[in-house]
């Protein structure tokens, strides 16, 4: 491996967000553009939403159990048992649910979508696409991101439920706590902005999956190995931006909300 | 300037460059130059393609023959120099002006770069379903095609499904399913066997001869070109037959012209005739 100059390497990593940015540019403008490839968009809902739901049922149930397990704990040394709904749905609507959301999401579709197009691009195809005509970004890139935004708003609605149903089995099949007090905690501690917060997170976190995942795949170079490289590149950086994202979200939701 | 921003779709660009009786050159490159990460790989290169001629380009593995191909088709930006083809300017094309104009050129890749999920007629058909074709007869055009390159028993398969022949002329025909005014052939016998490729180059040469279609035809392999340059299609025998040598071409084609390419520099250009009896130290050498 080459050393590099400190400016090489800074004019490297400058170039590297200015090709994202273009990217991520393209896609948003060709959502607002015609021709949209429907077919695809629906194709890849179906991959990224449907296909994702057994990883997102299971993930977000058992985080929900463990989440009530281990507040119930902490919450005996207060007398404060009856608050387990509160904590459980508060901490899944508003922070556990999207990033859990966006990681499992993330692991599995980010990095599908960099071999798939990485795959494409070191086989020439994506070069074929250009030659017969086709823009790739609006082929390949704009209904990945329409259709990842689009489902983990709905996927992550889904691991709230389902967290918070799972909280609710352990707290009252192994915690013995009252189910209607439960539910009624759960319910009565989500206000207006947690529920906004919660729902925001997913926009960010889906646009960062497809472009992420769409631009190492578009950028992959040097046969399978590339096609690897580009894989776990996609997920690790992408995994880390929605962490980064969910930060700068919350405090700006803190700042709107005021909690 | 205004040119340069035309709408390749416009009637009043497709409708004269490159179409019979224009003079201008199909595809004309000048001073053009171009490297990746500081290091050159070509260096001023002139040429140009009038109608209906067929330059082929020799050189050398990792001389640049590809990256000018992929120039021609706006698949890549010359540092710099003009890349002009259909009279437009390609590098001040807008994005949706140059894919309009890539609407009028055809590809073969060197490994064919076949969609792997498309079976061979949903390939074949890619362009004409992006243009909206009606399904009967965009079906039509791919048997028409498919039946060009003698493989319409394969319209159901998958690439997968194919041997390394066989999928090259599936590229060939969804190059030319749309009838393009100009094709890039970038090394289309690359990989395979001798018979599989005087197969494909018969192809070539019935696209050239029937169609008379502007072509640049990237090969490494001598024999591929003078198999070109000293043979015609026939129509009567569905095969090539050798030009007569004592017809007014001598056993040559003169439509035919050579680019030959040395460390990213043009090392010859010119006929048949010309580069043979080149008197260029290092031509003589590749020649040999």
């Amino acid at each position: 491996m080459s050393i590099l100059s400190p400016e090489v390497f800074i004019k490297k990593q400058v170039a590297t967000v200015q090709e994202y940015s273009i990217l991520s540019g393209r896609a948003i403008a060709d959502i607002f553009s015609r021709p949209r490839y429907w077919a695809d968009i629906f194709t890849q809902m179906d991959s990224i939403g449907v296909g994702s739901l057994p990883i997102i049922i299971l993930s977000g149930f058992f985080t929900g159990c463990v989440l009530a397990l281990q507040s119930v704990t902490a919450l005996q040394e207060f007398g404060a048992v009856s608050k387990t709904g509160s904590l459980v749905s508060l901490s899944m609507v508003k922070e556990l649910g999207p990033v859990l959301t966006g990681l499992m999401v993330s692991g599995r579709n980010a990095a599908g979508m960099a071999s798939e197009i990485g795959s494409m691009k070191v086989t020439e195809q994506i070069d074929a696409m250009r030659a017969l005509g086709t823009d790739p970004i609006r082929k390949l890139v704009a209904p990945r991101l329409i259709a990842t935004i689009f489902m983990l708003f709905f996927l992550t609605i889904i691991a709230d439920a389902v967290g918070i149903a799972g909280g609710a089995l352990v707290s009252v099949g192994m915690l013995g706590l009252n189910a209607s007090s439960y539910l009624h905690s759960s319910y009565a501690s989500l206000v207006h902005g947690d529920i906004v917060q919660g729902l925001t997170k997913p926009l960010f976190s889906g646009f960062i999956i497809a472009t992420v995942g769409c631009y190492f795949g578009m950028r992959t170079t040097g046969g399978t190995q590339g096609v690897g490289r580009a894989t776990t590149q996609a997920v690790v950086v992408s995994s880390v931006f929605i962490i980064v994202v969910d930060f700068i979200v919350t405090r700006a939701m803190i700042g709107i909300f005021g909690s | 300037m205004p040119e340069d921003h035309a709408n390749p779709g416009s009637s009043s660009t497709t409708a004269t460059a490159g179409s019979p009786g224009d003079r201008t050159p199909v595809v004309r490159f000048e001073d053009v130059s171009i490297a990746f990460e500081g290091k050159p790989v070509l260096q001023e290169i002139t040429f140009s393609v009038q109608r209906g001629q067929t330059l082929v380009l020799l050189g050398p593995a990792g001389c640049g023959k590809s990256v000018l191909l992929k120039l021609a088709n706006g698949l890549l930006k010359p540092d710099s120099g003009t890349i002009r083809v259909f009279g437009q300017n390609i590098d001040k094309l807008r994005r949706r002006e140059l894919y309009a104009l890539r609407a009028r050129i055809g590809m073969v890749f060197q490994e064919s770069a076949l969609f792997d999920s498309l079976t061979v007629e949903e390939n074949v058909a890619y362009r004409l379903h992006e243009e909206h074709v009606p399904e009967a007869e965009a079906h039509a055009r791919v048997v028409e095609a498919l039946k060009f390159v003698e493989l319409e028993a394969a319209i159901d398969k998958f690439p997968s499904e194919l041997s390394g022949g066989m999928r090259r002329r599936v590229s060939i025909a969804r190059a030319i399913v749309s009838h393009p005014d100009l094709i890039l052939y970038d090394s289309p016998t690359g990989g395979l066997d001798p018979i599989t490729s005087t197969t494909i180059i018969e192809l070539v040469m019935k696209q050239r001869d029937v169609w008379h279609t502007t072509s640049l035809v990237v090969t490494h392999r001598l024999q591929d070109a003078f198999i070109l340059a000293a043979n015609r299609f026939d129509p009567a025998t569905g095969g090539m037959k050798p030009l007569p040598k004592d017809g007014p071409d001598h056993g040559i084609d003169e439509g035919m012209k050579f680019l030959l390419l040395n460390e990213g520099k043009i090392a010859f250009q010119g006929t048949t005739e010309e580069l043979v009896r080149s008197g260029d130290p290092w031509v003589k050498r590749y020649l040999a």
